[in-house]
């Protein structure tokens, strides 16, 4: 199982300059890879592109041999730095997390998730709160590669660990692919198994 | 020394409540008011003509007054709102629900989004009476005609509105992660755009609700709307043109200002519906 971008270039409608230009990227479910770069050098939009909310580049993503299908569920599922963006406000808890599938008891004490909070709405509770939400509702059992973009930037140290340890047991015991993108120097050694920059594959910013 | 009895800094009450129990009061309240009016208003069917009493000014017995046939307005005003209120009601729930299926058919793609644009404008670029007219007399006239004129021609400020409002909202992360989770275009716009949209429909419908009365009792003054026999808002205030002249302002002034009261009690029950609905001051 292996995600493969191939010649990836992209830049916004209205730039001028190539934000990525011919970037080749091999990731797989055996290693844990950190993706390291400054701000506004396009990590977020790679991680766009990887994952299928950007459809028009160059170049092709390839995922166990196939192109990410058009419609229906995306194998590769992306967690974004801010929960409450990704959230409907007139939605309740558990419908955010219905949507995407149905969680077992065991899943929300694993991530620290009480009851209660099922029944309130986004606004009623706090990041970490919510980002524990947000990487729950990624783990659709079908959900074959998992992007981490900037996911626990916003969180405090500890509760960083608790969300960064629980998804990385899952991310291991269901053999799924992990890539996380994050400029915390520290962080990425720790978990990570390798590391990339993103400027040494952007032919952009050489 | 006079002791100070009350602080001075606290803010007064009748009574201590949280501002949801006010909100359902207020709504409740004005509902009761306005039902009463439409089901009082069902029940006066033959008012009594009396010639002797004919063109009396206000009074404790005729409270607004009588016309030159002797009848109590009072009555022939309650049963006039009562028409009102059930012929807005329906031509407003008609409209709203034209745009709703307009707005959220918009949300599918952009070629959906501009055939959207264009029917808007294209009715709306139809005088809006001349309109009303041709709709309620193909639909052969009557209350049925008038109801029908009324609603197919409110639609389209609202669906404007929803229609812009749902563009926003299209450009949400939440929307296209629910894409890539696999949930099609229609399942999104009646589980995600709908309950987003519920605040502008609710304020639509408001402003709707006096346009769609003034509209019925324009044509209705114009002869074409409600039949003369009817107690309708619009042919009393048609009906008392001809008596302004003589001093009889009762005839109008009574009748215009209770319409502007069940006008302004729907304006109150759709703020407190919007307030009641918001998620930042529902829980207040």
């Amino acid at each position: 199982m292996e995600l493969v971008a191939k010649n990836i270039s992209f830049k916004y409608p209205s730039a001028k300059k190539y934000l990525l230009q011919d970037v080749n990227l091999e990731l797989d479910n055996k290693k844990i890879i950190g993706l390291v770069g400054d701000s506004g050098s396009g990590k977020s939009t790679l991680c766009k592109i990887l994952s299928g909310y950007v459809t028009k580049f160059q170049g092709e993503v390839i995922f166990d041999g196939k192109p990410l299908p058009k419609k229906g569920f995306k194998p590769v599922q992306l967690i974004y730095q801010h929960p409450e963006k990704v959230m409907n406000p007139k939605w309740r808890m558990k419908q955010v997390l219905e949507e995407s599938w149905n969680v077992q008891d065991e899943d929300l004490t694993q991530f620290g998730i009480q009851k209660t909070w099922l029944t309130r709405f986004p606004q009623e509770l706090s990041g970490g709160e919510l980002q524990r939400f947000s990487v729950l509702r990624s783990l659709n059992p079908n959900t074959k590669f998992l992007i981490a973009d900037e996911m626990t930037t916003m969180l405090d140290a500890i509760t960083q660990a608790q969300i960064l340890d629980t998804v990385l047991k899952i991310v291991k015991d269901r053999k799924m692919g992990f890539l996380l993108v994050s400029h915390d120097m520290d962080l990425v050694d720790t978990i990570c198994d390798d590391k990339i920059y993103l400027k040494d594959i952007n032919a952009a910013m050489k | 020394m006079i002791k100070k009895k009350y602080n001075d800094k606290e803010q007064w009450f009748i009574y201590h409540a949280n501002l949801r129990t006010k909100t359902l009061v207020v709504i409740g309240l004005a509902i009761v008011i306005i039902l009463s009016i439409f089901i009082s208003g069902y029940f006066i069917r033959d008012i009594p003509t009396n010639f002797v009493n004919a063109m009396q000014m206000p009074s404790l017995e005729h409270l607004f007054g009588t016309d030159w046939m002797g009848r109590d307005m009072f009555q022939r005003t309650i049963a006039g709102l009562g028409l009102s209120i059930m012929v807005g009601f329906i031509a407003s729930v008609v409209s709203t629900i034209i745009s709703i299926i307009l707005g959220l058919f918009s949300s599918f793609n952009k070629f959906a989004d501009e055939v959207v644009a264009g029917i808007i404008d294209l009715f709306s670029s139809i005088p809006h009476i001349l309109l009303i007219i041709l709709v309620s007399m193909m639909f052969g006239g009557g209350v049925y005609g008038v109801i029908m004129g009324v609603g197919l021609t409110h639609w389209t400020p609202l669906a404007r509105v929803l229609r812009s409002e749902v563009k926003e909202i299209m450009t949400k992360e939440y929307i296209s992660l629910s894409e890539n989770l696999g949930r099609n275009k229609v399942w999104i716009a009646i589980k995600h755009i709908f309950p987003l949209i519920i605040s502008q429909i609710i304020v639509g419908v408001i402003l709707m609700f006096p346009h769609a009365i003034m509209h019925e009792a324009a044509i209705t003054f114009l002869g074409f709307g409600l039949p003369p026999h009817e107690p309708a808002i619009g042919v009393i205030l048609a009906e008392s043109m001809h008596y302004l002249s003589s001093g009889c302002w009762w005839l109008a002034f009574y009748p215009g200002l209770s319409l502007l009261l069940v006008v302004l009690l729907f304006d109150l029950i759709g703020e407190n519906v919007e307030k009641l609905l918001n998620p930042e001051t529902a829980q207040e």
